[in-house]
């Protein structure tokens, strides 16, 4: 069994060739099981990085590796399946569909993917067993998400992300919109669950003070390159 | 799952999404009100008069005696003597014949002399009689028949006396002379309606002080004296003929048009019908084409609004695809979507119409003789709503496409 969770090798993007935005990712790896936090300012890449590990973005050139899986080799609809199965994603804010219930915004994945939905046996159940894990009210489900605070939404997310067990979270700056105190909070539950759950988690993030709750800290320009 | 989360977003977005329904559930009642109108006031007009296979008048156009006979509109060029008309009835195709004298009226409303057995061969709506509904028909000479039209727009009732006026617009009235009201008709939908039924007797008893259009001064005949005189008539305006064998039609047509000592028209009221409505039924045809396009604007409408939306609901579609949902799914709910509003609006616009239709239907009855037919929808009209899903579902492919292009480029990049 691959000991990486993420394996990329050589890869070369960009959006068009006139595009002065060029990227090249020589060699980046993540171990299963590892808290990875990726570090850099906005505009570094960051963001083509990930969408890239999550498929939304094909590598000109290289391969990228995610659970065994070579996704750029893969059909749109098995990549799109893959990322059902094995990602969950917090995006930075309005991660939910408002006008969903809470309970309904959790199990989405799990209507598109078999695997995580075959891990649960009871979807309302982990759902409001996540959410009374994340600290969150316990009539949860009566609320709709447009009703939730942000910190309240942002953990509503990581319980999505988390349901029906994806072996990957990938969230991108899910603390940015909170205050401190808030993200103290919305962190200790998040690492909670993470290792509850044995997922990998790589979270990208411009605050170096984070650090400490990382087995290990990626600087962005050390994984890629930009090619001007 | 998909779908009742696709609800809900229409739901979060009822007002317009609502407005929407409301638009193009209006201009779909419009296009099916036009149509029942239009297939409804077809079906009255051409079901105007049936089993009649010859109209015979004096020397016109088959438009012009059509109007003047049957639906008593416009005048005649002339008249036809009671010779030729008896010539004609006395051909042995000839089955039975109904004359007809019109040229008077009442407070607006047309009378028309004519026999008994005006009542029993005059059929509308493939092959109806008209039915008294209270009194009976003219015995006297001076009884008269009212239309239901004219008795309910007049307040008349049997028994009631009135004073036909010579000519259609003159202020001379035969005063002399009144009648009475002896029957009531049921309502037919037809011109008949809108009638005065007199005897012949009646019109030339009428007329017996007068000569060329004006009274004859000083001469004043007293009832009785009238009464004794033989009041048959010496001209007739038109008449209903029916023949034996519908074979011999043609024929008679023809001989009555090259009748050498008289100048008259035969003319079949189908035919002359068809005619009629190939000049009415234009406007019919503006109409429909009007309600298309007011269709097809609510269409671009509801293509324009999910097109508003779409950047709005751009993060949606993000979360949707980092859910795991492929390009396709998220174009497919705004199909979904497209028809879902569609179908909603079909639904919609049809109770409006069969609620409108039912309360407007009386009034349409009685204002324009045309009976809106209310029931069950019609397989056109189950036609018009596949295409219009259809249409839908076409033109919420341009938002569609949009939205497939913005989930393929988005990715993780969302914009607010």
């Amino acid at each position: 069994m691959d000991e990486n969770i993420i394996k990329i090798d050589s890869v070369r993007f960009y959006w068009s060739k006139k595009s002065s935005f060029k990227i090249f990712v020589p060699n980046f790896e993540i171990n299963k099981g590892e808290k990875v936090l990726l570090l850099g300012e906005s505009g570094s890449g960051k963001t083509t990085l990930l969408s890239l590990i999550c498929g939304f973005l094909n590598p000109l050139s290289g391969s990228i590796s995610i659970n065994g899986s070579t996704i750029n080799k893969l059909s749109s609809k098995t990549k799109d399946e893959h990322r059902a199965d094995n990602i969950g994603i917090i995006f930075q804010q309005f991660n939910l569909l408002p006008y969903a219930n809470v309970i309904d915004n959790i199990v989405l994945p799990l209507y598109f993917s078999k695997v995580r939905s075959a891990n649960v046996t009871n979807q309302r159940e982990s759902a409001l067993n996540l959410c009374k894990q994340l600290r969150l009210p316990d009539d949860i489900d009566q609320y709709k998400a447009s009703s939730l605070s942000v910190g309240q939404q942002q953990r509503v997310a990581v319980a999505r992300a988390l349901i029906g067990n994806p072996s990957l979270v990938i969230a991108d700056e899910p603390t940015s919109s909170l205050d401190t105190d808030a993200q103290q909070i919305f962190l200790d539950l998040m690492f909670e669950q993470i290792s509850n759950n044995k997922s990998t988690l790589l979270m990208v993030s411009h605050d170096r003070s984070l650090a400490e709750r990382f087995d290990r800290l990626i600087d962005i320009n050390e994984v890629l390159t930009r090619e001007d | 799952m998909l779908l009742k989360l696709s609800l809900s977003s229409l739901y979060a977005r009822l007002v317009t999404v609502g407005m929407t329904v409301i638009a193009i559930s209006f201009s779909l009642m419009l296009y099916m009100s036009v149509e029942k109108l239009r297939t409804s006031a077809y079906t009255s007009f051409t079901d105007t008069i049936s089993q009649t296979d010859l109209i015979i008048g004096a020397r016109a156009s088959s438009v012009q005696l059509m109007l003047y006979s049957v639906f008593r509109i416009g005048n005649a060029t002339n008249n036809i003597t009671w010779e030729s008309y008896l010539d004609v009835v006395n051909k042995e195709e000839v089955d039975w014949a109904v004359p007809i004298s019109l040229g008077d009226s009442h407070k607006g409303f047309r009378v028309m002399g004519t026999n008994k057995d005006f009542f029993t061969r005059y059929k509308y709506r493939g092959g109806q009689s008209i039915n008294i509904d209270k009194g009976y028909l003219f015995e006297d000479i001076y009884d008269v028949v009212l239309g239901a039209g004219v008795a309910e727009k007049l307040g008349y009732d049997i028994d009631t006396p009135l004073i036909v006026a010579h000519g259609l617009q003159s202020f001379s009235e035969h005063d002399d002379q009144p009648f009475r009201v002896s029957g009531i008709l049921e309502k037919t939908g037809t011109p008949v309606d809108n009638t005065v039924i007199v005897s012949l007797a009646a019109i030339e008893a009428i007329h017996v002080d007068w000569s060329t259009g004006a009274k004859i001064p000083g001469q004043e005949t007293p009832i009785e004296e009238i009464r004794k005189m033989d009041l048959t008539p010496k001209n007739i305006t038109a008449a209903l003929i029916g023949v034996k064998s519908k074979l011999t039609i043609f024929n008679l047509q023809r001989w009555i048009n090259e009748y050498p000592e008289e100048a008259m028209t035969a003319i079949l009221p189908g035919a002359a019908l068809q005619e009629l409505w190939r000049v009415v039924g234009v406007v019919e045809n503006l109409l429909l084409g009007i309600s298309i396009v007011v269709i097809f604007t609510t269409l671009i409408g509801m293509t324009a609004i999910m097109f508003s939306s779409l950047s709005e609901r751009r993060r949606e579609m993000a979360i949707w695809r980092a859910m795991g949902a492929s390009p396709r799914t998220v174009v497919g709910l705004l199909m979904l979507e497209a028809i879902f509003i569609s179908v909603l609006s079909i639904l919609l616009s049809v109770i409006l119409l069969f609620f409108s239709l039912s309360i407007l239907q009386p009034w349409i009855d009685y204002n324009y003789g045309i009976l809106v037919n209310v029931e069950m929808l019609s397989l056109q009209d189950m036609y018009v709503f596949m295409t219009f899903i259809f249409a839908s579902i076409i033109v919420s492919l341009l938002p569609a496409i949009r939205a497939y292009w913005f989930s393929i480029n988005d990715g993780m990049t969302i914009k607010i």
